[in-house]
């Protein structure tokens, strides 16, 4: 049996996604920018994809840019306020638990002379509201902080966030890296005070080398990539016209069946988090265990419904890996540190992980495609390797 | 632009030329390397002629391809870009030097020394006769030019032997002697910095290559044993084809674990693989195995730790890497290509359930009292071992 647990790394594109692109690509390969009828009717898919995203995002089409995906929204997002608005403050507040495209452009910021805050998280991986309140000065022109977070599947309370920011200071911009949340929950970012928003198609059954940045009209935002000035100048450089076909697509979808999905992966995580728990040596990190009054069904719903991040106390989250690969079943180790990746890994130990979990956590993460079947094949194939491998340590 | 005009290589040979009775195998094996190295990049002639090898080009050859070709084929000791002239008439022969001295220096202002090697012994001229006439001619012919015998820009050599060829460019070979001239051995490739460049070495010393890999899968994953694959591809366009032999060695390597004591778990699994790797090296012929290891580099390469490794195996095992520098490696691969590869940064078995203080100073008597408790149950283990070993094979024209 093959399960794909790994729908957070990336996804299978839909039949739909496939037929357009295939589509575009032999048939309606025109540039958008040419003004013969070929180019009219490739444009009209980028017409049609900002409409579906507007729809998606209940904002105005023209308030969307088509990226090669999340790392580029992020960096445009990021690189460009900063850069249009460092005249008012160089100030900018994120969380220590953000991905690699938010951290590092935040970084980069900070060689040209940015001073960037890195707010803490708790144990569930949110941001405190007092603290946030705390940091903001009249400076800051940027808060950036991810809806839903790519290890443990944390979800940020984004539109009290937002207010804290706002109430503070007007003029400050409030980003978010939704790359794990869109096309998994409703999210509406001009109706929560969200002025900049980064999106990736391959994580909601698109195309890799897909995805938008919505930009709140009236934002300062610098361009960063020059040239012939397609997208009203903000993103030259050939519209991606069968990747964005493909997202449109996908939104579509999304529009359609959301609901539905969501639904099922609330009941396919609760299922695993139920099951999961009773091996021995497991713990399921980021789902308020400590509210053990709820029901953990209610719990769930205060987190993303996609991610659990599972430690294995006794097993290194590699090797596990690999023993389940060749078992057909495929997931991410749940941070970048190893022995051989010294790097930050900050939301394990931003979240309190205890270090012995910290080479030992896997992330499942689920489509609305998976099913409880599955979940029931992974859980006996753990109980048989746990007791085999915990056998075997290092040093 | 002047490469294009060239459409022949002189190649010179190194130690090959100091061999007795034996020279000719050697040069024949030389010039087979030479053949299947360029066979690669399209109908090439190779001929051996006299203690040269002559390799005439196709009309559309690549002439950075094939310098970079030739650089890579042990025993070239250095090859020459040259001109083959059909006739050694001497009327014809003058003019024709002229005429390449005035192709290849357009700019004429400079110093040049004309050698001669007389390999047609009935030419009617001796080598110094030909050099004075030589450098008379093109004087004339070309007054900017000045003769400089001790320090010139320039060396115009003539090669005067069933035909003649003319050469002024001389770059480097590898040196060593011609793959497939001194046997084949078994090299213990992991996905290290060293044992690449062990197979290197091994290999310009004329011996041709198979290799085996310990893989120990949930631990190693297989990204780490496709990089085994890159690095044997890699070097294979030094040492040719290799016949990889892919070994699972979990269920030895977690037998020691339980069983021995966990300091001596390197030891014991290095006397497994050099063990498996021995038998593999007599079913295919190999005469010698060969390791990356250099003396004090970590606790299994110590004097005694390689002593105690060392005692399981009677063929030879070859550690051309025994006294160089961490650095002087790194230098090799680099040189070499194997670097870029060996860095990435999969586990190996050795180093997944390396004990926090592993024996430094094993005594052979202890190893072998431990290694007493595995009998009887991992005998069948390292059968299994064999019997399902992967066998990739590497580089182009591998036999099957």
């Amino acid at each position: 049996m093959e399960v794909y647990l790994d729908n957070a790394a990336t996804t299978r594109a839909a039949e739909s996604v496939l037929h357009v692109m295939g589509q575009v690509l032999r048939e309606d390969y025109g540039n958008p920018s040419s003004l013969h009828q070929k180019g009219m009717d490739a444009e009209r898919y980028v017409r049609q994809a900002k409409k579906t995203v507007a729809e998606a995002l209940k904002c105005q089409e023209n308030e969307i840019i088509f990226t090669s995906g999340g790392t580029e929204s992020n960096n445009m997002a990021l690189l460009g306020i900063a850069q249009a608005n460092g005249r008012a403050g160089k100030h900018i507040i994120s969380s220590c638990i953000e991905h690699a495209s938010v951290y590092q452009p935040l970084l980069f910021l900070k060689e040209l002379g940015y001073e960037i805050t890195f707010l803490p998280v708790d144990r569930n991986g949110l941001v405190d509201l007092q603290q946030l309140r705390d940091a903001m000065r009249p400076d800051t022109i940027l808060v950036s902080i991810m809806t839903v977070n790519n290890e443990i599947g944390a979800l940020e309370p984004i539109s009290q966030l937002a207010k804290i920011v706002h109430d503070a200071n007007p003029h400050t911009l409030f980003h978010t890296d939704a790359i794990q949340a869109f096309g998994k929950i409703p999210i509406h970012p001009k109706r929560i005070g969200v002025d900049a928003l980064s999106a990736s198609g391959h994580k909601l059954f698109g195309p890799k080398g897909s995805g938008f940045l919505f930009v709140r009209s009236g934002v300062k935002i610098r361009p960063y990539l020059l040239g012939g000035g397609q997208q009203k100048g903000m993103r030259s450089g050939t519209e991606n016209v069968p990747a964005i076909a493909g997202l449109e697509r996908a939104v579509s979808l999304f529009l359609q069946e959301g609901e539905v999905r969501r639904e099922k992966l609330y009941a396919l995580k609760e299922r695993w988090i139920q099951k999961v728990s009773e091996l021995p040596g497991t713990r399921v990190f980021g789902i308020f265990s400590e509210d053990e009054s709820t029901p953990l069904s209610e719990r769930i719903r205060k987190t993303a419904p996609h991610i659990v991040s599972v430690g294995f106390s006794d097993v290194r989250s590699e090797v596990l890996l690999h023993a389940l690969e060749a078992k057909g079943i495929y997931v991410s180790s749940g941070s970048a540190c190893s022995s051989n990746h010294p790097a930050i890994s900050g939301t394990l130990s931003g979240i309190g992980v205890p270090k012995p979990y910290l080479d030992t956590t896997l992330r499942f993460s689920f489509s609305h495609e998976n099913t409880f079947e599955q979940i029931d094949y992974v859980i006996s194939c753990l109980s048989e390797l746990l007791p085999v491998l915990s056998r075997f340590r290092r040093g | 632009m002047k490469e294009n005009k060239y459409r022949a290589f002189l190649i010179k040979y190194a130690e090959i030329g100091l061999k007795g009775k034996n020279r000719r195998f050697f040069e024949d094996c030389l010039v087979t390397q030479i053949r299947t190295r360029l066979e690669l990049l399209g109908e090439y002639l190779v001929t051996k002629e006299q203690g040269r090898v002559f390799v005439e080009c196709p009309e559309d050859f690549d002439y950075e391809d094939t310098v970079a070709a030739l650089k890579t084929v042990f025993g070239i000791a250095s090859f020459s870009p040259v001109v083959i002239i059909d006739t050694i008439a001497w009327d014809t022969l003058l003019p024709v030097v002229g005429n390449y001295v005035d192709t290849f220096f357009p700019e004429k202002n400079f110093s040049f020394k004309v050698e001669c090697k007389r390999g047609n012994k009935d030419y009617f001229m001796t080598s110094p006769q030909i050099c004075v006439e030589v450098g008379a001619y093109l004087l004339k012919r070309f007054p900017e030019l000045r003769v400089d015998v001790h320090c010139p820009q320039h060396y115009i050599t003539v090669e005067v032997r069933n035909r003649a060829y003319v050469y002024s460019e001389v770059i480097a070979g590898p040196g060593g002697m011609p793959v497939g001239s001194s046997g084949k051995a078994m090299l213990l490739l992991s996905g290290g910095i060293d044992s690449p460049v062990a197979g290197y070495m091994i290999s310009k010393r004329g011996v041709s290559l198979d290799a085996v890999y310990f893989h120990a899968p949930p631990y190693t994953s297989e990204r780490a044993k496709q990089k085994v694959v890159d690095l044997a591809e890699i070097i294979s366009a030094y040492t040719g084809p290799i016949r990889l032999h892919v070994v699972n060695f979990t269920d030895i390597q977690m037998y020691i674990y339980e069983t021995c004591p966990h300091e001596e778990l390197t030891i014991l699994m290095r006397r497994y693989m050099m063990r498996i790797a021995e038998t593999i090296a007599k079913e295919t012929a190999c005469l010698a195995l060969v390791t990356g290891e250099s003396i004090g580099q970590v606790a299994s390469q110590t004097m005694q730790s390689l002593q105690a490794t060392n005692a399981v195996c009677t063929m030879p095992v070859f550690r051309p890497l025994i006294g160089f520098d961490k650095q002087e490696i790194v230098e090799i691969s680099e040189k070499i290509g194997t670097y870029e590869t060996s860095i990435l940064p999969y586990e190996d078995c050795c180093t997944i359930f390396v004990a926090k203080h592993p024996v430094t100073k094993p005594s052979i008597r202890v190893i072998e009292r431990s290694e007493k408790l595995l009998f009887g149950k991992i005998e069948e283990m390292v059968d299994k071992a064999l019997q399902t070993r992967e066998v990739i094979s590497v580089g182009n024209k591998t036999p099957e």
